[in-house]
């Protein structure tokens, strides 16, 4: 009889709570995300969470342009070596403290001072940060950096509650408090992530939804199961081949952009003695050679569905900072022969082709072998699981290195870690002052003309022997369910809720 | 009454050893007699593989891309236009060879061990089982994953991993059944009688524990070759473009619902494999029990 | 038998010293850089110096492992590098997960494997034997994930009866619970009775072909009473054995069933925490799960004892 009535209860609950049910979105994650604290945070999928918990100094939009968020607007000095940050007015954190000047001076200085701080780095040009009035911030510079703004309208413009900040330390990222659209309710490590709506969101007019909830599920396949099946309404990287599935599904949609970053190999031009006497390292044609081998277009097709944007750039075709001079070359195995011939090395060229592991690395690396026999080259693969391909990496034990960036907003995020001569992204370690120089440059100057003619310089370097074949850049795919409207995506994969509604 | 029963009183039969008696009773049983026939074809399948598949298992081709199996390609095409059943055929080297060479090794230092252990006893066996219990302790996966990355990503040393890793398990079985086997009766006979240690250990310990090891290596090569499979998954099995069974297991995931053939073969080798491997395993250990009759 | 006991227990102090080294030696053997891979794609090359500082990274490894000793003797199993928290908070979120799991695979593999097993035993070599033996075949021989992934598409998929995939604590709703944890208890079980199921059948019948048991025959006791309580009873001792090796095995060991499943137990952290290097949590569940297995070690020596009493002494 208890069991009954009990039953009943639960049977009574569950109606009762579809009644006045809450707007729920739950999201499938492809990883289970990192610590959760903006200045110590490092991983693609965290920026994801980021995206719904902690607003930024500033944001994009689908053309990549900066749009205002917690600040309104920005203004820097002629000499460039000045900044100054508006805010908007009134703007509250997760619990109930005022977000003003001395905040963001805060935060950004919790940035740069922080032990492990991964942000330090990306504003490390700002030497001092002064709060002017309780809505103008005043950040004065080392040098002029170009770009700055790009950085705060990423993880380093995230500003978090000082309060909570000074009382938490370092186990901030355990209960974080920003000032996003929703607040943190509570974490269960590889389970689930669980957001609430916040009531004194600045933008709270466009905020449809009560309840976010991340959950992480590696296997894609059953991530778009659970989307199937109903018990999620949103994943995140579904894989290019099951497009036409999910287009054909009544009940899913499909949100698609061209992501920031790009899918490229890493040629040892001069990391170790083994680069340095590698087939790459003895002469830049031997680079030309593999480039001219590949056929990016049957690259896309075989292991994208040709969702994929071919690019030979840091940044996509689409982008402003496209060198267009140097427009993707169509694929040419005689020409490939010829500069192998010119640079005299015997063929065929051994290449110690290292692979991280992952669900896709495996047969594009199998592709671009395949490709690769056909102009000389004998590819040996080497996969192996990714920390320990890092290590190999960094000590120079390869000659190619299957590797992709997530990609920033500015495209010098893109490039000057990976070719300038102490970039710490410098597995290759190419080295060239003059690639520097133009590196360099295109951080100084301010006006967007001035900085696409210094990268002209970098593209045409980095073409004739930089250490990196750029490949392609890859689809960000997001499938939803119907009951999603008004969801759209952005180049940079996040997912952003505000102006989504839901349907019960 | 026992003691009659038990192989060490029958010297007289000088004719029929144990062996050439086993596999007389071996042949009498028909389904062990398909696994060793289905076991043979894949080791010939393994050997003649290149005068089997049709194809280069490496070819590639990218207007074939996952396409259904046909009069062409048998079992259809992956993800790279590559023909499935040529790599079907290839693969059954590097799952025989993970399987099979990896029991190999942890039969062939477990059961010495666990048999030393046994039957010395003393610190011999406080010490070995202290290692192996603490070995088992150790997750199966975490060792294998740590032996294989450490000697580097390759099939051989793959199977150097699973094999070191399913040892403690033998040792473990092969005292379990020593520690049982040496208290009967016809044991102590033997040694009443004066028999020496490594003879009572060969003669009447060895043939009453292998059926049991038997079983346990049977089950322990589908178990391996799985493992294989779950390496190859991490980057530390067979090398590509070389095919195994588990990678293309493994490959096969993505594609699921677009293209089930790719899963459907290489999951039904590696069952075909499995089953005649019990099959044989299964007969043997009736043919090898000396209480069978 | 309280000798036995005391015995026993002073013989896991031993064992759990040499297991506590042989997970610090794993590190060691594991290539790749904790520091680095913490940093991910945001390599800057001082604030790695600094992480390895902070976490003594920097330190020779027996310097690393007094301080890890020290600090778990005094109950403190280190922090994760990766996500912050204390392992001991991660540890007691996951051991329930994957207890229950475990628990329940073990439930379904006994009942399947043991039944099989001497069903087949009682007819051996006839069709029903046969049938038995492939279907054990047949669960054997299916990778976990394969097996997973059909069960998903149909029950959850095409179907729609279960949750494709997560956890549900059974205090927080059972019904639900048991939906989302049957299909990977199934996986998990389903594998392990088809070996219970072929230990089982060897078992019986060697027990079946043993004297007393052709004596209780030959005294007329009914074939009934002779299986259950003269074979079954020394038959099921290995049975016991594997049994508990098997509970040991799948608190740690479930890694591919809980990542198709995405269930958040032991086998995820584990196997997520190697790849990420986070060493403290690598160390601290597999202290624990390895102290769990041997305790499980334990229990299934003294079932062995207390079934089989010549062994005692």
């Amino acid at each position: 009889m208890i069991k009954k009535l009990a039953l009943a209860a639960v049977v009574l609950g569950a109606l009762s709570g579809a009644a006045v049910a809450e707007t729920v979105v739950r999201i499938g994650l492809a990883e289970d995300p990192d610590v959760l604290d903006p200045t110590l945070a490092r991983t693609y999928v965290g920026r994801l969470v980021f995206a719904s918990l902690c607003d930024k100094l500033f944001d994009i939009d689908e053309k990549q342009n900066i749009v205002p968020q917690l600040a309104l607007g920005h203004e820097t000095s002629a000499d460039g070596k000045t900044v100054t940050l508006k805010l908007r007015p009134g703007l509250k954190f997760h619990d109930g403290e005022a977000l003003d000047a001395e905040a963001v001076k805060f935060s950004l200085e919790r940035h740069l001072t922080m032990p492990g701080s991964f942000r330090k780095a990306e504003i490390s040009s700002v030497e001092k940060i002064d709060a002017v009035d309780p809505t103008t911030v005043k950040l004065s510079l080392k040098n002029p950096f170009a770009p700055l703004i790009a950085q705060l309208a990423d993880r380093a413009g995230m500003i978090v509650s000082p309060k909570a900040a000074k009382e938490a330390g370092d186990k901030f990222g355990l209960k974080p408090v920003c000032a996003g659209p929703f607040k943190f309710v509570e974490r269960v490590q590889q389970d689930r992530i669980v957001l609430e709506r916040f009531a004194d969101y600045w933008n709270k007019d466009n905020v449809f939804v009560d309840r976010v909830v991340f959950r992480p599920i590696s296997e894609s396949t059953v991530r778009l199961a659970n989307l199937k099946s109903g018990s999620l309404e949103l994943i995140e990287r579904a894989l290019a081949t099951d497009i036409k599935d999910i287009k054909s599904d009544a009940k899913l949609r499909l949100a698609t952009q061209i992501e920031m970053g790009y899918q490229g190999i890493t040629l040892n031009v001069g990391n170790s003695d083994n680069g340095k006497n590698g087939p790459f390292g003895k002469d830049p044609r031997v680079q030309q050679a593999l480039e001219a081998a590949i056929d990016r277009d049957a690259l896309n097709q075989v292991v994208y569905n040709g969702e994929a944007l071919p690019g030979n750039q840091w940044v996509s075709p689409n982008n402003a900072y496209y060198q267009q001079k140097f427009a993707l070359p169509k694929r040419d195995v005689a020409k490939a022969k010829q500069l192998l011939k010119d640079a005299g090395v015997a063929t065929p060229v051994v290449v110690d082709f290292l692979v991280p592991n992952g669900p896709d690395t495996r047969q594009l690396a199998e592709v671009v072998q395949a490709m690769a026999a056909e102009a000389g080259f004998d590819m040996k693969i080497r996969v192996t699981e990714f920390a320990t391909s890092l290590n190999e990496a960094e000590a120079g034990r390869y000659h190619a290195y299957l590797l992709s960036w997530s990609g920033r907003v500015d495209p010098d995020g893109n490039v000057f870690s990976f070719m300038s001569c102490t970039g710490p992204n410098n597995y290759a370690k190419y080295c060239s002052p003059e690639m520097d120089a133009a590196l360099a440059a295109a951080r100084i100057a301010s006006a967007p003309a001035e900085r696409k003619a210094a990268y002209e310089t970098v593209a045409q370097m980095a073409l004739a022997g930089g250490g990196i074949i750029y490949l392609y850049h890859r689809p960000v795919i997001i499938a939803h369910t119907v009951k999603l409207s008004g969801y759209k995506q952005l180049p940079d994969g996040l997912v952003r809720l505000t102006g989504v509604k839901v349907q019960q | 009454m026992t003691a009659l029963e038990t192989p060490h009183s029958e010297i007289d039969d000088t004719s029929d050893t144990p062996t050439r008696r086993a596999w007389r009773r071996l042949r009498r049983r028909k389904s062990a007699m398909l696994g060793l026939v289905i076991v043979a074809a894949l080791v010939a399948v393994a050997l003649l593989a290149p005068w089997i598949a049709p194809f280069d298992p490496a070819k590639q081709s990218y207007t074939m891309v996952r396409k259904a199996p046909s009069a062409l390609n048998w079992f259809g095409t992956d993800e790279s236009g590559r023909d499935l059943f040529s790599r079907v055929v290839f693969g059954a080297r590097a799952s025989l060879l993970a399987g099979l060479v990896s029991i190999a090794i942890a039969l062939g230092l477990g059961m010495p061990i666990g048999l030393l252990s046994a039957y010395r006893g003393g610190w011999t066996d406080t010490i070995v089982s202290r290692i192996t219990d603490a070995m088992l302790a150790v997750p199966f996966l975490i060792l294998a994953i740590a032996l294989a990355a450490f000697l580097g990503p390759s099939l051989s040393n793959a199977m150097i991993a699973i094999g070191v890793t399913s040892m403690p398990i033998f040792i473990r079985l092969t005292r379990g059944q020593v520690m049982a086997v040496k208290v009967e009766d016809y044991v102590e006979a033997a040694r009443a009688v004066g028999n020496p240690a490594y003879r009572i250990a060969f003669r009447h310990i060895l043939p009453n524990i292998m059926p049991a090891l038997l079983v346990q290596a049977t089950l322990s090569i589908a178990m391996a070759i799985i493992a294989e499979a779950s390496l190859s998954f991490l980057g530390l099995g067979q090398q590509p473009p070389a095919p195994s069974w588990g990678s293309m297991l493994n490959s096969a995931q993505r594609f699921l619902t677009q293209a089930p053939w790719m899963a459907i073969y290489p999951g039904l080798a590696i069952f075909l494999t499995v089953l005649s491997f019990n099959l044989l395993g299964d007969g043997l250990r009736d043919a090898l029990d000396p209480k069978e009759r | 038998m309280i000798a036995f006991l005391a015995r026993r227990l002073l013989q896991i102090i031993p064992t759990l010293i040499l297991v506590s080294v042989i997970i610090f030696l794993l590190q060691q053997l594991l290539p790749g850089d904790p520091a680095t891979v913490l940093a991910g794609e945001e390599r800057d090359p001082e604030v790695i110096a600094q992480i390895r500082q902070q976490y003594r990274l920097d330190q020779p490894l027996p310097v690393q492992y007094v301080y890890w000793i020290k600090g778990v003797l005094s109950g403190n199993l280190g922090e994760s590098m990766r996500l912050k928290e204390p392992v001991a908070r991660l540890v007691a979120q996951k051991f329930p997960v994957t207890l229950q799991l475990a628990l329940m695979a073990i439930v379904i593999s006994l009942s399947i494997g043991v039944t099989a097993g001497v069903v087949s035993a009682i007819y051996k070599n006839t069709a029903i034997d046969y049938t038995v033996n492939l279907l054990a075949l047949w669960g054997i021989s299916t990778p976990n994930f394969w097996l997973g992934i059909l069960l998903i598409s149909l029950f959850s998929v095409q179907l729609g009866w279960l949750p494709a995939s997560g956890y549900v604590s059974p205090f927080e709703d059972f019904w639900l619970s048991l939906k989302t944890t049957i299909m990977p208890a199934f996986v998990l079980g389903n594998s392990f009775a088809a070996v219970l199921m072929r230990h089982t059948r060897s078992a019986m019948l060697q027990a079946m072909a043993a004297d007393y048991v052709r004596t209780a025959r030959a005294k007329g006791l009914s074939e009934r009473v002779v299986v259950i309580k003269h074979a079954m009873r020394n038959a099921l001792t290995p049975v016991v054995t594997l049994g508990a090796l098997e509970l040991g095995t799948l608190l740690s060991g479930a890694v591919l069933t809980e990542q198709v499943f995405s269930i958040p137990g032991f086998g995820k952290l584990i196997v997520d925490s190697v790849f990420n290097r986070d060493y403290a949590v690598v160390q601290g569940v597999t202290l624990v799960t390895a102290t769990t297995y041997i305790l499980l070690n334990l229990f299934a020596d003294v079932a062995y004892v207390l079934i089989n009493p010549r062994l005692r002494g």
